[in-house]
Protein backbone atom coordinates (compact mmCIF):
# COMPACT_ATOMS: atom_id res chain seq x y z
CA UNK A 1 0.00 0.00 0.00
CA UNK A 2 2.76 2.56 1.24
CA UNK A 3 4.24 2.33 -2.59
CA UNK A 4 1.59 4.10 -3.88
CA UNK A 5 1.12 6.83 -1.49
CA UNK A 6 2.11 10.20 -1.76
CA UNK A 7 2.24 13.18 0.75
CA UNK A 8 -0.08 16.19 -0.21
CA UNK A 9 -2.16 18.37 1.06
CA UNK A 10 -5.80 17.31 2.77
CA UNK A 11 -7.59 19.47 0.32
CA UNK A 12 -5.55 18.39 -2.70
CA UNK A 13 -6.67 15.13 -1.78
CA UNK A 14 -10.13 15.74 -2.07
CA UNK A 15 -9.96 17.82 -4.90
CA UNK A 16 -8.12 15.16 -6.85
CA UNK A 17 -11.09 12.32 -5.54
CA UNK A 18 -13.33 14.93 -6.85
CA UNK A 19 -11.81 15.10 -10.25
CA UNK A 20 -11.64 11.51 -10.50
CA UNK A 21 -15.28 11.17 -10.10
CA UNK A 22 -15.90 13.20 -13.49
CA UNK A 23 -18.28 16.11 -12.06
CA UNK A 24 -20.06 17.45 -14.87
CA UNK A 25 -20.47 20.79 -13.30
CA UNK A 26 -18.73 22.90 -10.52
CA UNK A 27 -20.07 25.40 -8.64
CA UNK A 28 -18.36 26.91 -5.29
CA UNK A 29 -17.36 30.33 -3.58
CA UNK A 30 -14.27 30.61 -1.89
CA UNK A 31 -14.30 31.23 1.92
CA UNK A 32 -11.26 29.77 4.59
CA UNK A 33 -10.58 27.14 4.99
CA UNK A 34 -12.31 24.78 1.91
CA UNK A 35 -10.31 27.12 -0.23
CA UNK A 36 -7.32 25.00 -1.19
CA UNK A 37 -10.12 22.42 -2.70
CA UNK A 38 -12.37 25.03 -4.74
CA UNK A 39 -8.19 26.42 -6.38
CA UNK A 40 -6.97 22.82 -6.92
CA UNK A 41 -10.10 22.52 -8.74
CA UNK A 42 -10.36 25.49 -10.76
CA UNK A 43 -6.90 24.51 -11.84
CA UNK A 44 -7.63 21.07 -12.82
CA UNK A 45 -10.64 22.59 -15.12
CA UNK A 46 -8.19 25.71 -16.06
CA UNK A 47 -5.77 23.14 -17.33
CA UNK A 48 -8.13 20.67 -19.22
CA UNK A 49 -7.79 17.81 -16.66
CA UNK A 50 -11.27 17.97 -16.56
CA UNK A 51 -14.16 18.01 -19.15
CA UNK A 52 -16.28 19.78 -16.53
CA UNK A 53 -18.52 23.32 -16.60
CA UNK A 54 -16.80 25.16 -13.61
CA UNK A 55 -18.95 27.72 -12.45
CA UNK A 56 -17.77 31.40 -10.83
CA UNK A 57 -20.49 32.92 -9.07
CA UNK A 58 -20.91 35.51 -6.63
CA UNK A 59 -21.91 33.83 -3.27
CA UNK A 60 -22.72 30.75 -1.67
CA UNK A 61 -26.27 31.10 -1.98
CA UNK A 62 -25.96 31.10 -6.27
CA UNK A 63 -23.30 28.38 -6.22
CA UNK A 64 -25.82 25.84 -4.31
CA UNK A 65 -28.80 27.23 -6.53
CA UNK A 66 -26.52 26.93 -10.25
CA UNK A 67 -26.37 23.24 -8.70
CA UNK A 68 -29.98 22.99 -7.64
CA UNK A 69 -30.61 23.87 -11.59
CA UNK A 70 -27.49 21.95 -13.57
CA UNK A 71 -28.71 18.84 -11.35
CA UNK A 72 -32.08 19.20 -12.33
CA UNK A 73 -30.78 18.55 -16.43
CA UNK A 74 -29.06 15.82 -15.17
CA UNK A 75 -25.75 16.50 -14.73
CA UNK A 76 -23.00 15.26 -11.97
CA UNK A 77 -22.73 18.42 -9.99
CA UNK A 78 -20.11 19.45 -7.08
CA UNK A 79 -19.53 22.21 -4.28
CA UNK A 80 -17.30 22.75 -1.09
CA UNK A 81 -18.45 25.09 1.76
CA UNK A 82 -17.62 26.09 4.64
CA UNK A 83 -19.30 27.78 8.17
CA UNK A 84 -21.32 31.19 7.21
CA UNK A 85 -21.12 29.98 3.43
CA UNK A 86 -22.82 26.87 4.41
CA UNK A 87 -25.19 29.28 6.72
CA UNK A 88 -26.19 30.92 3.53
CA UNK A 89 -26.73 28.06 1.72
CA UNK A 90 -29.38 26.75 4.19
CA UNK A 91 -32.72 27.79 1.97
CA UNK A 92 -31.58 26.06 -0.80
CA UNK A 93 -30.41 23.24 1.46
CA UNK A 94 -33.79 21.94 1.71
CA UNK A 95 -34.61 22.69 -1.80
CA UNK A 96 -31.72 20.21 -3.29
CA UNK A 97 -33.29 17.43 -0.96
CA UNK A 98 -37.27 17.72 -1.30
CA UNK A 99 -36.64 17.69 -5.40
CA UNK A 100 -34.35 15.01 -4.87
CA UNK A 101 -31.18 16.03 -6.63
CA UNK A 102 -28.17 14.04 -5.83
CA UNK A 103 -25.86 17.44 -5.14
CA UNK A 104 -22.55 16.33 -3.49
CA UNK A 105 -21.06 18.54 -1.17
CA UNK A 106 -17.72 18.72 0.65
CA UNK A 107 -18.34 20.67 4.17
CA UNK A 108 -15.29 21.83 5.66
CA UNK A 109 -16.15 22.26 9.28
CA UNK A 110 -15.40 25.66 10.90
CA UNK A 111 -17.75 27.01 14.04
CA UNK A 112 -19.99 30.24 12.91
CA UNK A 113 -20.13 33.49 13.70
CA UNK A 114 -19.61 35.70 15.95
CA UNK A 115 -17.38 36.18 17.50
CA UNK A 116 -15.78 35.61 13.76
CA UNK A 117 -13.56 32.39 13.55
CA UNK A 118 -11.90 30.76 11.31
CA UNK A 119 -10.93 27.30 12.78
CA UNK A 120 -12.52 23.92 13.58
CA UNK A 121 -15.53 22.93 14.63
CA UNK A 122 -18.93 21.09 13.88
CA UNK A 123 -21.32 23.55 13.97
CA UNK A 124 -21.80 24.20 10.78
CA UNK A 125 -22.65 20.89 9.44
CA UNK A 126 -24.45 19.95 12.19
CA UNK A 127 -26.44 22.96 12.30
CA UNK A 128 -28.35 21.65 8.64
CA UNK A 129 -29.35 18.38 10.30
CA UNK A 130 -32.48 18.49 9.18
CA UNK A 131 -32.51 20.04 5.60
CA UNK A 132 -32.90 16.06 4.58
CA UNK A 133 -28.89 16.13 3.43
CA UNK A 134 -26.93 12.96 3.69
CA UNK A 135 -24.01 13.56 6.14
CA UNK A 136 -20.82 11.81 6.65
CA UNK A 137 -17.70 12.74 8.67
CA UNK A 138 -14.25 11.43 7.76
CA UNK A 139 -11.46 10.63 10.48
CA UNK A 140 -8.26 11.58 8.20
CA UNK A 141 -7.42 12.66 4.63
CA UNK A 142 -7.47 9.05 2.95
CA UNK A 143 -10.83 8.47 4.26
CA UNK A 144 -12.34 12.02 3.40
CA UNK A 145 -11.15 11.57 -0.43
CA UNK A 146 -12.34 8.19 -0.78
CA UNK A 147 -15.80 9.00 0.97
CA UNK A 148 -16.29 11.23 -2.32
CA UNK A 149 -17.01 8.55 -4.67
CA UNK A 150 -18.83 6.53 -1.88
CA UNK A 151 -20.92 9.54 -1.35
CA UNK A 152 -21.54 10.33 -4.87
CA UNK A 153 -22.37 6.44 -5.63
CA UNK A 154 -24.64 6.97 -2.85
CA UNK A 155 -26.68 9.94 -3.46
CA UNK A 156 -27.70 9.03 -6.82
CA UNK A 157 -28.80 5.61 -6.13
CA UNK A 158 -31.97 5.39 -7.77
CA UNK A 159 -33.77 4.31 -4.40
CA UNK A 160 -31.53 7.54 -3.05
CA UNK A 161 -31.44 10.13 -4.87
CA UNK A 162 -30.87 12.85 -1.79
CA UNK A 163 -27.88 15.35 -1.77
CA UNK A 164 -25.08 14.67 0.16
CA UNK A 165 -22.53 16.07 2.27
CA UNK A 166 -18.52 14.65 3.05
CA UNK A 167 -18.09 16.73 5.91
CA UNK A 168 -14.10 16.53 6.76
CA UNK A 169 -12.53 18.66 9.90
CA UNK A 170 -11.11 22.28 8.92
CA UNK A 171 -7.35 23.03 8.74
CA UNK A 172 -6.67 19.76 10.79
CA UNK A 173 -7.53 17.76 7.68
CA UNK A 174 -7.50 20.41 5.04
CA UNK A 175 -4.34 21.72 5.56
CA UNK A 176 -2.47 18.42 6.93
CA UNK A 177 0.10 16.99 4.67
CA UNK A 178 0.06 13.39 5.44
CA UNK A 179 0.69 10.20 3.62
CA UNK A 180 -2.20 9.42 1.02
CA UNK A 181 -3.02 7.07 -2.16
CA UNK A 182 -4.58 9.53 -4.87
CA UNK A 183 -7.81 7.97 -6.43
CA UNK A 184 -7.00 5.69 -9.69
CA UNK A 185 -9.07 7.33 -12.41
CA UNK A 186 -9.52 3.17 -13.66
CA UNK A 187 -10.78 2.09 -10.20
CA UNK A 188 -13.02 5.04 -10.21
CA UNK A 189 -14.43 4.65 -13.42
CA UNK A 190 -15.26 1.34 -12.45
CA UNK A 191 -16.50 1.76 -9.00
CA UNK A 192 -19.20 4.90 -9.76
CA UNK A 193 -21.12 4.41 -13.10
CA UNK A 194 -21.90 7.38 -14.89
CA UNK A 195 -24.88 9.08 -13.61
CA UNK A 196 -28.02 8.64 -15.57
CA UNK A 197 -31.16 9.74 -13.82
CA UNK A 198 -34.63 8.86 -14.86
CA UNK A 199 -36.08 12.37 -14.44
CA UNK A 200 -34.54 15.55 -16.02
CA UNK A 201 -35.38 19.03 -16.99
CA UNK A 202 -35.29 18.73 -20.73
CA UNK A 203 -37.42 21.21 -22.81
CA UNK A 204 -37.81 17.93 -25.45
CA UNK A 205 -40.18 16.77 -22.79
CA UNK A 206 -40.92 19.09 -20.03
CA UNK A 207 -41.66 18.93 -16.58
CA UNK A 208 -41.76 20.90 -13.45
CA UNK A 209 -39.37 19.85 -10.12
CA UNK A 210 -40.47 20.98 -6.96
CA UNK A 211 -43.70 22.97 -8.12
CA UNK A 212 -46.22 22.94 -5.73
CA UNK A 213 -47.48 20.59 -3.21
CA UNK A 214 -50.62 21.42 -1.11
CA UNK A 215 -52.00 19.81 2.27
CA UNK A 216 -53.26 16.76 -0.12
CA UNK A 217 -49.45 15.59 -1.25
CA UNK A 218 -47.34 17.31 0.87
CA UNK A 219 -46.48 15.14 3.42
CA UNK A 220 -46.17 12.10 1.14
CA UNK A 221 -43.16 14.23 -0.16
CA UNK A 222 -41.42 14.48 2.98
CA UNK A 223 -41.88 10.68 4.08
CA UNK A 224 -40.69 9.00 0.89
CA UNK A 225 -37.36 11.94 1.58
CA UNK A 226 -37.52 9.54 4.91
CA UNK A 227 -37.90 6.52 3.11
CA UNK A 228 -34.95 7.26 1.11
CA UNK A 229 -32.84 7.71 3.99
CA UNK A 230 -33.76 4.18 4.88
CA UNK A 231 -32.46 2.72 1.91
CA UNK A 232 -29.52 4.88 2.29
CA UNK A 233 -28.59 3.20 5.80
CA UNK A 234 -28.52 0.07 4.02
CA UNK A 235 -26.57 1.25 0.98
CA UNK A 236 -23.99 3.32 3.01
CA UNK A 237 -22.90 -0.40 3.87
CA UNK A 238 -22.89 -2.04 0.74
CA UNK A 239 -21.25 1.20 -0.93
CA UNK A 240 -18.59 0.69 1.90
CA UNK A 241 -17.74 -2.66 1.18
CA UNK A 242 -18.09 -2.42 -2.44
CA UNK A 243 -15.24 -0.04 -2.26
CA UNK A 244 -12.90 -2.27 0.28
CA UNK A 245 -13.51 -4.52 -3.07
CA UNK A 246 -12.38 -2.94 -5.56
CA UNK A 247 -10.03 -0.26 -3.89
CA UNK A 248 -8.68 -2.49 -0.66
CA UNK A 249 -9.42 0.05 1.61
CA UNK A 250 -12.81 -0.21 4.83
CA UNK A 251 -13.23 2.90 7.36
CA UNK A 252 -16.34 1.75 8.46
CA UNK A 253 -19.99 2.15 6.47
CA UNK A 254 -22.59 3.78 9.65
CA UNK A 255 -20.37 2.96 12.35
CA UNK A 256 -16.71 1.51 12.96
CA UNK A 257 -15.43 0.04 16.14
CA UNK A 258 -12.11 0.39 17.81
CA UNK A 259 -11.55 -2.28 20.63
CA UNK A 260 -15.04 -2.09 21.18
CA UNK A 261 -16.21 -5.46 21.73
CA UNK A 262 -15.58 -5.85 25.70
CA UNK A 263 -15.32 -2.05 26.22
CA UNK A 264 -17.38 -0.98 29.50
CA UNK A 265 -16.61 2.63 28.43
CA UNK A 266 -17.31 3.21 25.27
CA UNK A 267 -16.52 6.49 23.48
CA UNK A 268 -18.64 7.99 20.20
CA UNK A 269 -17.48 11.17 18.44
CA UNK A 270 -17.12 11.86 14.70
CA UNK A 271 -14.42 13.37 12.23
CA UNK A 272 -10.82 13.53 13.07
CA UNK A 273 -10.61 13.59 16.79
CA UNK A 274 -11.27 9.74 15.90
CA UNK A 275 -7.44 9.38 15.39
CA UNK A 276 -6.31 11.24 18.93
CA UNK A 277 -8.64 9.17 20.50
CA UNK A 278 -7.76 5.93 19.15
CA UNK A 279 -3.98 6.70 20.43
CA UNK A 280 -5.70 7.86 24.04
CA UNK A 281 -7.16 4.48 23.89
CA UNK A 282 -4.27 2.41 23.71
CA UNK A 283 -2.49 4.05 26.17
CA UNK A 284 -4.98 3.59 29.03
CA UNK A 285 -5.74 -0.35 27.82
CA UNK A 286 -2.08 -0.68 28.33
CA UNK A 287 -2.84 0.43 31.82
CA UNK A 288 -5.71 -2.11 31.83
CA UNK A 289 -8.79 0.42 31.30
CA UNK A 290 -11.49 -0.88 29.70
CA UNK A 291 -12.45 1.84 26.56
CA UNK A 292 -13.14 1.11 23.49
CA UNK A 293 -14.36 3.36 20.68
CA UNK A 294 -17.59 3.78 18.21
CA UNK A 295 -16.89 5.88 15.47
CA UNK A 296 -19.92 7.14 13.83
CA UNK A 297 -19.52 7.57 10.19
CA UNK A 298 -22.96 8.66 9.35
CA UNK A 299 -25.04 11.08 11.15
CA UNK A 300 -27.77 11.40 8.69
CA UNK A 301 -28.90 8.83 8.15
CA UNK A 302 -28.60 8.45 11.79
CA UNK A 303 -27.90 4.44 12.48
CA UNK A 304 -30.10 4.06 15.41
CA UNK A 305 -30.05 0.05 15.11
CA UNK A 306 -26.47 -0.32 14.64
CA UNK A 307 -25.58 2.07 17.59
CA UNK A 308 -28.13 0.30 20.02
CA UNK A 309 -26.52 -3.77 18.66
CA UNK A 310 -23.22 -1.59 19.03
CA UNK A 311 -23.35 -0.61 22.52
CA UNK A 312 -24.98 -3.59 23.81
CA UNK A 313 -22.14 -4.54 25.88
CA UNK A 314 -21.45 -0.61 27.61
CA UNK A 315 -21.60 0.35 30.98
CA UNK A 316 -20.76 3.89 30.13
CA UNK A 317 -21.22 6.00 26.52
CA UNK A 318 -19.22 9.23 26.84
CA UNK A 319 -20.15 11.32 23.73
CA UNK A 320 -18.01 14.08 21.87
CA UNK A 321 -19.61 16.77 20.22
CA UNK A 322 -17.70 20.01 18.18
CA UNK A 323 -21.13 21.41 18.57
CA UNK A 324 -23.75 22.81 20.53
CA UNK A 325 -26.97 23.31 21.11
CA UNK A 326 -27.30 26.54 22.98
CA UNK A 327 -30.32 26.38 25.07
CA UNK A 328 -30.56 22.72 25.54
CA UNK A 329 -26.34 22.34 26.61
CA UNK A 330 -25.19 19.51 24.79
CA UNK A 331 -24.32 18.06 21.43
CA UNK A 332 -26.15 17.20 18.82
CA UNK A 333 -24.08 13.36 19.03
CA UNK A 334 -25.51 13.02 22.85
CA UNK A 335 -28.80 14.25 21.93
CA UNK A 336 -28.94 11.57 19.74
CA UNK A 337 -27.28 8.69 21.00
CA UNK A 338 -29.88 8.80 24.39
CA UNK A 339 -32.47 9.22 22.18
CA UNK A 340 -31.55 6.31 20.69
CA UNK A 341 -31.12 4.36 23.82
CA UNK A 342 -34.46 5.07 25.24
CA UNK A 343 -36.72 3.26 23.83
CA UNK A 344 -34.57 -0.14 24.78
CA UNK A 345 -34.12 -1.78 27.63
CA UNK A 346 -30.15 -0.59 27.74
CA UNK A 347 -30.55 2.24 29.76
CA UNK A 348 -26.94 2.54 29.98
CA UNK A 349 -25.55 6.34 31.11
CA UNK A 350 -24.91 8.82 28.49
CA UNK A 351 -22.65 11.39 29.51
CA UNK A 352 -22.51 14.75 27.10
CA UNK A 353 -18.79 16.18 26.83
CA UNK A 354 -18.52 19.66 23.98
CA UNK A 355 -15.31 20.20 23.14
CA UNK A 356 -13.10 21.77 20.29
CA UNK A 357 -15.10 24.69 19.42
CA UNK A 358 -13.61 27.32 16.77
CA UNK A 359 -10.44 25.58 17.01
CA UNK A 360 -9.42 24.90 20.62
CA UNK A 361 -6.72 22.08 20.31
CA UNK A 362 -8.22 18.32 21.87
CA UNK A 363 -4.88 16.96 23.34
CA UNK A 364 -4.76 13.20 24.48
CA UNK A 365 -4.71 14.32 27.89
CA UNK A 366 -7.86 15.70 27.60
CA UNK A 367 -9.65 12.50 26.45
CA UNK A 368 -8.35 11.11 29.38
CA UNK A 369 -9.41 14.15 31.83
CA UNK A 370 -13.05 13.41 30.19
CA UNK A 371 -12.35 9.32 30.86
CA UNK A 372 -12.23 9.82 34.45
CA UNK A 373 -14.83 11.88 34.71
CA UNK A 374 -17.36 9.74 33.19
CA UNK A 375 -16.09 7.01 35.34
CA UNK A 376 -17.63 9.22 38.78
CA UNK A 377 -20.40 7.58 37.40
CA UNK A 378 -19.66 4.25 38.65
CA UNK A 379 -19.52 6.25 42.35
CA UNK A 380 -23.16 8.08 41.58
CA UNK A 381 -22.01 11.43 40.27
CA UNK A 382 -23.70 12.04 37.23
CA UNK A 383 -22.65 14.43 34.43
CA UNK A 384 -25.42 15.11 32.39
CA UNK A 385 -23.31 17.25 29.74
CA UNK A 386 -20.94 19.77 29.35
CA UNK A 387 -17.81 21.68 28.66
CA UNK A 388 -14.63 19.36 28.64
CA UNK A 389 -12.58 22.30 27.52
CA UNK A 390 -13.40 25.49 29.23
CA UNK A 391 -11.28 28.03 30.49
CA UNK A 392 -11.89 29.50 34.30
CA UNK A 393 -10.23 32.38 33.83
CA UNK A 394 -12.80 33.58 31.15
CA UNK A 395 -16.02 31.24 31.74
CA UNK B 1 7.51 9.15 17.12
CA UNK B 2 9.39 12.38 17.13
CA UNK B 3 8.01 15.73 16.88
CA UNK B 4 9.63 18.89 15.86
CA UNK B 5 7.88 22.84 16.42
CA UNK B 6 8.39 24.92 13.62
CA UNK B 7 8.51 28.96 14.86
CA UNK B 8 8.60 31.23 12.11
CA UNK B 9 6.82 34.76 11.01
CA UNK B 10 3.88 35.01 8.18
CA UNK B 11 5.48 34.82 4.70
CA UNK B 12 8.97 33.13 5.82
CA UNK B 13 7.70 30.15 4.38
CA UNK B 14 7.79 27.11 8.09
CA UNK B 15 4.31 25.70 6.91
CA UNK B 16 6.67 25.03 3.63
CA UNK B 17 9.67 24.00 5.57
CA UNK B 18 7.14 21.59 7.76
CA UNK B 19 5.53 19.77 4.33
CA UNK B 20 9.40 19.40 3.04
CA UNK B 21 10.10 17.08 6.09
CA UNK B 22 7.00 15.34 5.93
CA UNK B 23 7.51 14.32 2.10
CA UNK B 24 11.38 14.06 2.91
CA UNK B 25 10.51 11.53 6.03
CA UNK B 26 8.37 9.53 3.90
CA UNK B 27 10.67 9.23 0.97
CA UNK B 28 13.35 7.88 3.90
CA UNK B 29 10.52 5.36 4.43
CA UNK B 30 8.37 7.21 7.59
CA UNK B 31 5.72 7.77 8.03
CA UNK B 32 4.77 11.48 8.64
CA UNK B 33 2.41 14.27 9.44
CA UNK B 34 2.79 18.47 8.72
CA UNK B 35 0.39 20.80 9.45
CA UNK B 36 0.34 24.44 10.81
CA UNK B 37 -1.19 26.27 13.78
CA UNK B 38 -3.25 29.21 11.63
CA UNK B 39 -3.25 32.43 13.69
CA UNK B 40 -3.61 35.73 11.75
CA UNK B 41 -2.56 35.18 8.10
CA UNK B 42 -0.66 38.16 7.49
CA UNK B 43 2.96 38.75 6.97
CA UNK B 44 5.23 38.99 9.63
CA UNK B 45 2.86 37.47 12.27
CA UNK B 46 4.14 34.97 14.41
CA UNK B 47 3.42 31.36 12.60
CA UNK B 48 4.13 28.16 14.21
CA UNK B 49 3.89 24.50 11.87
CA UNK B 50 4.43 21.06 13.27
CA UNK B 51 5.76 18.10 12.23
CA UNK B 52 5.53 14.45 12.98
CA UNK B 53 7.75 11.41 12.30
CA UNK B 54 7.34 7.85 13.18
CA UNK B 55 7.54 4.27 11.62
CA UNK B 56 3.78 3.67 11.69
CA UNK B 57 0.78 5.73 10.16
CA UNK B 58 -0.30 8.43 12.64
CA UNK B 59 -3.32 9.40 13.68
CA UNK B 60 -2.73 11.63 16.65
CA UNK B 61 -4.42 15.26 15.69
CA UNK B 62 -3.09 17.86 18.66
CA UNK B 63 -0.88 19.78 18.33
CA UNK B 64 2.77 19.19 19.47
CA UNK B 65 3.58 20.20 23.32
CA UNK B 66 6.70 18.45 24.01
CA UNK B 67 8.74 18.58 20.95
CA UNK B 68 12.24 16.65 20.19
CA UNK B 69 13.39 19.60 18.13
CA UNK B 70 12.15 23.31 18.03
CA UNK B 71 13.07 24.90 14.92
CA UNK B 72 13.27 29.01 14.89
CA UNK B 73 13.56 30.68 11.53
CA UNK B 74 13.51 34.47 13.00
CA UNK B 75 15.92 34.76 16.16
CA UNK B 76 13.89 38.32 17.02
CA UNK B 77 10.92 35.08 18.08
CA UNK B 78 12.51 34.58 21.25
CA UNK B 79 11.60 37.19 22.81
CA UNK B 80 7.85 37.57 21.42
CA UNK B 81 7.09 33.33 21.56
CA UNK B 82 8.32 30.99 24.44
CA UNK B 83 9.84 28.97 21.67
CA UNK B 84 11.67 26.72 24.59
CA UNK B 85 7.75 25.69 25.95
CA UNK B 86 7.47 22.50 26.38
CA UNK B 87 11.12 21.08 24.64
CA UNK B 88 12.01 17.49 25.83
CA UNK B 89 15.44 17.57 27.73
CA UNK B 90 17.32 15.43 25.62
CA UNK B 91 15.71 17.82 22.59
CA UNK B 92 17.40 19.99 20.62
CA UNK B 93 16.50 23.98 19.62
CA UNK B 94 17.54 25.03 16.40
CA UNK B 95 17.63 28.96 15.52
CA UNK B 96 18.85 31.13 13.13
CA UNK B 97 21.10 33.49 14.40
CA UNK B 98 24.66 35.04 14.32
CA UNK B 99 24.97 34.20 17.70
CA UNK B 100 25.94 31.50 19.74
CA UNK B 101 24.19 28.90 21.77
CA UNK B 102 25.79 30.38 24.86
CA UNK B 103 24.16 33.93 24.06
CA UNK B 104 21.11 32.31 24.89
CA UNK B 105 19.26 31.55 28.21
CA UNK B 106 16.09 29.66 28.00
CA UNK B 107 14.67 27.88 30.92
CA UNK B 108 15.10 24.10 29.06
CA UNK B 109 17.28 21.29 29.62
CA UNK B 110 17.24 20.65 25.52
CA UNK B 111 20.77 21.60 23.66
CA UNK B 112 20.81 25.24 21.85
CA UNK B 113 22.16 24.71 18.35
CA UNK B 114 22.64 28.09 15.82
CA UNK B 115 23.16 28.75 12.23
CA UNK B 116 23.64 32.01 10.21
CA UNK B 117 21.14 30.57 7.93
CA UNK B 118 20.41 34.32 6.70
CA UNK B 119 23.82 34.39 5.68
CA UNK B 120 24.09 31.31 4.04
CA UNK B 121 21.12 32.52 2.03
CA UNK B 122 21.82 35.49 0.97
CA UNK B 123 25.65 33.94 0.00
CA UNK B 124 24.09 30.90 -1.92
CA UNK B 125 20.45 31.41 -2.87
CA UNK B 126 21.17 35.72 -2.85
CA UNK B 127 17.54 36.18 -0.78
CA UNK B 128 17.14 35.99 2.16
CA UNK B 129 14.57 32.91 2.48
CA UNK B 130 15.73 30.21 4.92
CA UNK B 131 13.25 27.43 5.44
CA UNK B 132 14.68 25.11 3.02
CA UNK B 133 18.31 25.62 4.64
CA UNK B 134 16.58 25.31 8.48
CA UNK B 135 15.24 22.18 7.07
CA UNK B 136 18.84 20.90 5.51
CA UNK B 137 20.11 22.14 9.08
CA UNK B 138 17.61 20.11 11.32
CA UNK B 139 18.36 17.56 9.10
CA UNK B 140 22.30 17.41 10.02
CA UNK B 141 21.09 18.18 13.59
CA UNK B 142 19.00 15.35 13.71
CA UNK B 143 20.20 13.11 11.75
CA UNK B 144 16.29 12.10 11.52
CA UNK B 145 15.97 12.64 7.57
CA UNK B 146 18.76 12.00 4.55
CA UNK B 147 19.18 15.45 3.06
CA UNK B 148 18.83 13.75 -0.46
CA UNK B 149 15.60 13.29 0.32
CA UNK B 150 14.91 17.10 1.33
CA UNK B 151 16.82 18.13 -1.69
CA UNK B 152 14.72 15.93 -4.12
CA UNK B 153 11.49 17.02 -2.20
CA UNK B 154 12.80 20.69 -3.00
CA UNK B 155 13.71 20.14 -6.62
CA UNK B 156 10.25 18.81 -7.15
CA UNK B 157 8.42 21.63 -5.45
CA UNK B 158 10.54 24.34 -7.12
CA UNK B 159 11.98 22.88 -10.19
CA UNK B 160 14.94 24.05 -12.43
CA UNK B 161 17.89 27.29 -11.20
CA UNK B 162 15.40 28.14 -8.18
CA UNK B 163 15.79 24.14 -6.44
CA UNK B 164 19.22 23.83 -7.64
CA UNK B 165 20.31 26.77 -5.29
CA UNK B 166 18.61 25.69 -2.62
CA UNK B 167 19.59 22.17 -2.93
CA UNK B 168 23.19 23.52 -2.62
CA UNK B 169 22.17 25.36 0.25
CA UNK B 170 20.74 22.57 2.45
CA UNK B 171 23.62 20.57 1.72
CA UNK B 172 25.75 23.38 3.09
CA UNK B 173 23.55 23.68 6.05
CA UNK B 174 23.66 20.09 6.89
CA UNK B 175 27.13 19.43 6.33
CA UNK B 176 28.07 22.43 8.78
CA UNK B 177 25.55 20.74 11.58
CA UNK B 178 26.32 17.03 10.63
CA UNK B 179 29.95 17.95 12.02
CA UNK B 180 28.61 19.17 15.31
CA UNK B 181 27.11 15.95 15.85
Amino acid sequence: MRKNMVVVEGSYAVAHAVKVCRPNVISAYPITPQTHIVEDLAQFAADGEMNCEYMNVESEFSAISALIGASAAGARTYSSTTSQGLALMHEALFNASGMRLPIVMTVVNRALSAPINIWNDQQDSISQRDTGWIQLYAEDVQESADMTPQIYKLAEDEDVLLPAMSCMDGFILSHVYEPVILLEQSLTDEFLPAYDPEFTLDPKNPMSFGAFADPGTYTEFRYKQEKAMGVALEKIEEIANEFKDIYGRYYGGLIDGYVLDDAEIVIMAMGSIIGTVKDTIDELRIQGESVGLLKVRSFRPFPTEAIRKALKNAKVVITLDKNISIGKNEGALCTEVKACLHNTDNRVPVIGFMLGHGGRDIPINMIKKIINKAKLVEKGIFIESEFADLREDLA
Amino acid sequence: MKEIRIHGRGGQGSVTAAELLAVAAFEDGKYSQAFPAFGVERRGAPVTAFVRIDDKPIRLRSQIYEPDYVVVQDATLVDVVNIAAGAKPDGFILINTEKSPDSFNFNTKATVKTLDATKLAMDIIGKPIVNTILAGAFAGVSGLINPESIKNAVMERFPGKVGEKNCLAIQTAYDLMEAQR
